[in-house]
């Protein structure tokens, strides 16, 4: 992750399942302000892809998508909207 | 900070499906989970759309209706069973209503609106659905939406066809489509009337999504139009309304001002509920 993005909001959603990683991601994001940047930890593999997806569809901005370790997996969202 | 803490985990879970429609979300959610809809009748509209509605998370229900629950109901009032038959709808509706959704509160009227008690009680909600089955009701409903400044999501039935409408304040009433009742005279009896068992069904569902979307601000709503449904040729026509400016009641110069109590058409005064519709105005059989 580059060193340039500021977290502000962490979200740990491990052993969480789609689509309620997409749910919770974006009932975080909705109490944010446009411009902060949420990250979301989950370990499973789908939300990898599922949650990336869905917030492009709605219009924000996926920073990155990173292994943090062997089973856990970063994203890293900006609110546009 | 986080809105997760207004959501319980269960809700989060149950609205799941809802929050992530774009045009819903947390927010959108939470205006269902404020919202407070009045239906009137628990009867074959109002099943439909009262579970619905409750299933939506909608807030406060209320619920008016003064009947018990007859065998012949059950041939389309979903919300209640056999276990029911003999009881006061409104009871059996909240027992159905808390099963489908505990979150709901639903408040119970057991009484015949009148123009007595319609302005209390449309005044704890933000609109109303109705699904009455009858012309005094129907009129009164949408005479007291009229002074009180609700809106009404219109509904009724008949054979095989449905009528539905949204009348927003300032923008048209069902008298602007049908300035009077029917005079007792031109409706059949109640036994010759019929109607689908599934056609309420169909109806009050469609009266549950507008008030969501009223609810949540999106979409397009009715208003402005009548939906005109035929299950035999399982057709949906929508045709324009205007607001009449000299309706008696939503008009320029309104000359109805108060409340009217209209008699109950139906000659077979043992079954008031179950009564008469002309064709052409829509049914009151719910």
């Amino acid at each position: 992750m580059p060193d340039a993005v500021k977290v502000d909001v962490e979200l740990d959603l491990k052993g969480e399942m789609c689509p309620y990683t997409f749910v919770r991601s974006k009932l975080e994001l909705e109490e944010m302000e446009v411009g902060q940047v949420l990250r979301v930890v989950v370990d499973h593999r789908p939300a990898v892809e599922n949650v990336p997806r869905s917030m492009k569809n709605e219009g924000q901005k996926v920073l990155e998508v990173e292994k943090v370790n062997a089973t856990d997996w970063a994203i890293i969202i900006r609110k546009e909207l | 900070m986080s809105n997760n803490k207004r959501f319980t985990e269960e809700q989060i879970k149950r609205y799941s499906r809802h929050i992530i429609l774009p045009q819903v979300g947390g927010k959108g959610q939470r205006k269902l989970l404020e919202a407070k809809v009045l239906l009137v009748g628990a009867g074959g509209l109002g099943s439909p759309a009262a579970m619905y509605l409750a299933a939506a998370g909608v807030g406060r229900l209320g619920i008016v209706d003064f009947d018990r629950v007859d065998l012949s109901n059950l041939q389309r009032q979903i919300l209640h069973g056999v276990s029911d038959l003999g009881r006061l709808k409104t009871v059996s509706a909240a027992e159905t209503l808390h099963e489908i959704n505990p979150d709901v509160e639903v408040v119970q009227y057991q009484e015949r609106l009148s123009s007595e008690n319609v302005m209390d009680i449309i005044g704890g909600y933000d609109m109303v659905v109705d699904g009455c089955d009858n012309f005094p009701t129907r009129y009164l409903v949408n005479d007291a939406c009229v002074l009180a400044g609700k809106a009404n999501v219109h509904g009724s039935i008949f054979l095989f066809e449905g009528q539905l409408s949204v009348f927003l304040p300032g923008k048209g009433c069902y008298r602007c489509l049908f300035p009077e009742p029917p005079p007792p005279g031109a409706v059949p009896s109640c036994q010759e009337a019929g109607v689908l068992g599934v056609l309420p069904g169909i109806v009050g569902t469609i009266q549950a999504a507008e008030a969501i979307k009223l609810i949540l601000g999106i979409g397009t709503s009715l208003n402005g139009h009548l939906l005109l449904f035929d299950a035999l040729d399982m057709s949906f026509q929508k045709v324009k309304l205007r607001r009449n400016p000299h309706c008696a009641i939503c008009g320029d110069s309104p000359t109805i001002t108060e409340l009217i109590d209209y008699e109950q058409f139906c000659s077979l005064a043992a079954l008031p509920r179950e009564c008469n519709t002309p064709v052409g105005q829509g049914g009151v059989r719910a």
